[in-house]
């Protein structure tokens, strides 16, 4: 139990997907701009993210691994996400229409996300078993949102603030990206506590 | 070399089997009618059917809670066009909803206007600009001609000029052929 918190921790805080690992900056920049779709990228990344690691993680034990074709990961990783994505797409479309609506154009987005095939690399490197798999992808997730709605909230306090001429746009958006990643290397402090 | 083949082309051709599963299992029933009904309306969102708009009355036709002749601004091409997909009889425009006329577009005298801006909440297509106690102004392009911001203009400054035809505005008259109105063209054809 113990070391399933650590998971979710280590994944949320310490190891942050976005300010301290440096993946799925993209949409970080892209969907950042307003609190509404930084959630709605935040909610469907949470759900692809969480289904994808366990499908990769079932994809690489059962049928790379055994056949020693391991050096498959990559190629065989992005085919199972675009397909997971894919498939949520149409079961979300399906079931829930309002789901469907708030999700949008992020859903098909996601496939694109490094952040995904990241944490299904990750997952093998640290060997992690099927419910550890799903947990580091839930965790990722959640930092993955945090941090995008966090950075969303700030940025539209920036767009009323008297930037210098300078540093408006992308330039303070990745300014205060670096000190929001600063302050994350922060938490590196919890780990030795 | 071969399995590493095999086993990928497996892989994909399983998510492929699944995928095309689900576009069948969980296919989206959405009523297509509808949207195609609403691509033949005019888009003035005048209101003179009856509708709050061309989507409800692109609803109520698709329910049958509607005549087909009920859209003025649509003319006669319209009711043909929606005759022909939805299988009724074409029929003659129903007065109670308008008649046909030129495209207008509404003008604003500008001189007049107090800047109340009880015509900018009236206009369905946001096409009138102004900010309260300043001069308002019609933005002629976006504008459809429904006459709905004429009412509420409490010192009646707005004025429906008729569109002039120009060399980039001027299109080819519809053909109409002799007996396309009657009930029973289609079952001679």
């Amino acid at each position: 139990m113990k070391e399933y918190a650590l998971i979710l921790i280590s994944t949320i805080l310490v190891n942050n997907f976005v300010v301290v690992k440096f993946l799925g900056l993209c949409p970080f920049m892209g969907v950042s701009r307003k609190l509404e779709t930084a959630m709605g990228m935040g909610l469907a990344t949470t759900f692809v993210l969480t289904l994808s690691s366990v499908c990769a993680y079932l994809t690489n034990e059962y049928l790379l691994a055994p056949l020693g074709l391991e050096y498959l990961r990559t190629i065989a990783f992005i085919l199972v996400i675009a397909v997971v994505v894919q498939f949520t797409e149409m079961v979300v479309h399906k079931t829930s229409p309002v789901l469907y609506q708030v999700l949008g154009i992020f859903l098909p987005l996601i496939t694109t996300n490094c952040a995904v095939l990241g944490v299904a690399l990750l997952n093998i490197q640290e060997k992690n078993g099927f419910l550890a798999s799903g947990l580091y992808g839930f965790g990722a997730a959640v930092g993955f949102s945090m941090i995008l709605v966090l950075f969303a909230a700030l940025r539209e306090r920036i767009a009323v603030a008297d930037v210098p001429l300078h540093f408006r746009g992308a330039a303070i958006a990745l300014i205060t990206a670096g000190l929001m990643s600063l302050a994350f290397m922060g938490f590196v402090g919890l780990a030795r506590g | 070399m071969l399995t590493a083949i095999i086993a990928l082309s497996v892989l994909a051709g399983g998510c492929g089997l699944l995928l095309g599963f689900a576009a069948v299992r969980f296919r989206v029933d959405g009523d297509p009618i509808v949207a195609r009904i609403d691509a033949l309306l005019p888009q003035t969102q005048c209101g003179q059917c009856g509708f709050p708009g061309c989507w409800p009355y692109a609803e109520a036709l698709a329910a049958g809670q509607a005549e087909i002749n009920q859209c003025p601004p649509g003319g006669e091409a319209g009711i043909q066009a929606l005759a022909d997909l939805l299988g009724r009889d074409p029929k003659p425009l129903n007065p109670d909803n308008g008649t046909v006329r030129s495209k207008m577009v509404a003008i604003i005298d500008e001189q007049t206007c107090i800047g109340c801006t009880l015509c900018i909440q009236a206009c369905p297509v946001d096409a009138i600009l102004g900010a309260p106690k300043l001069m308002h102004t019609v933005i002629a392009k976006e504008c459809t001609g429904c006459e709905l911001c004429m009412a509420p203009c409490p010192v009646d400054c707005i004025n429906m000029v008729p569109v002039k035809e120009t060399l980039s505005t001027w299109k080819w008259p519809c053909p109409v052929l002799p007996g396309d109105a009657l009930p029973d063209h289609r079952a001679a054809a």
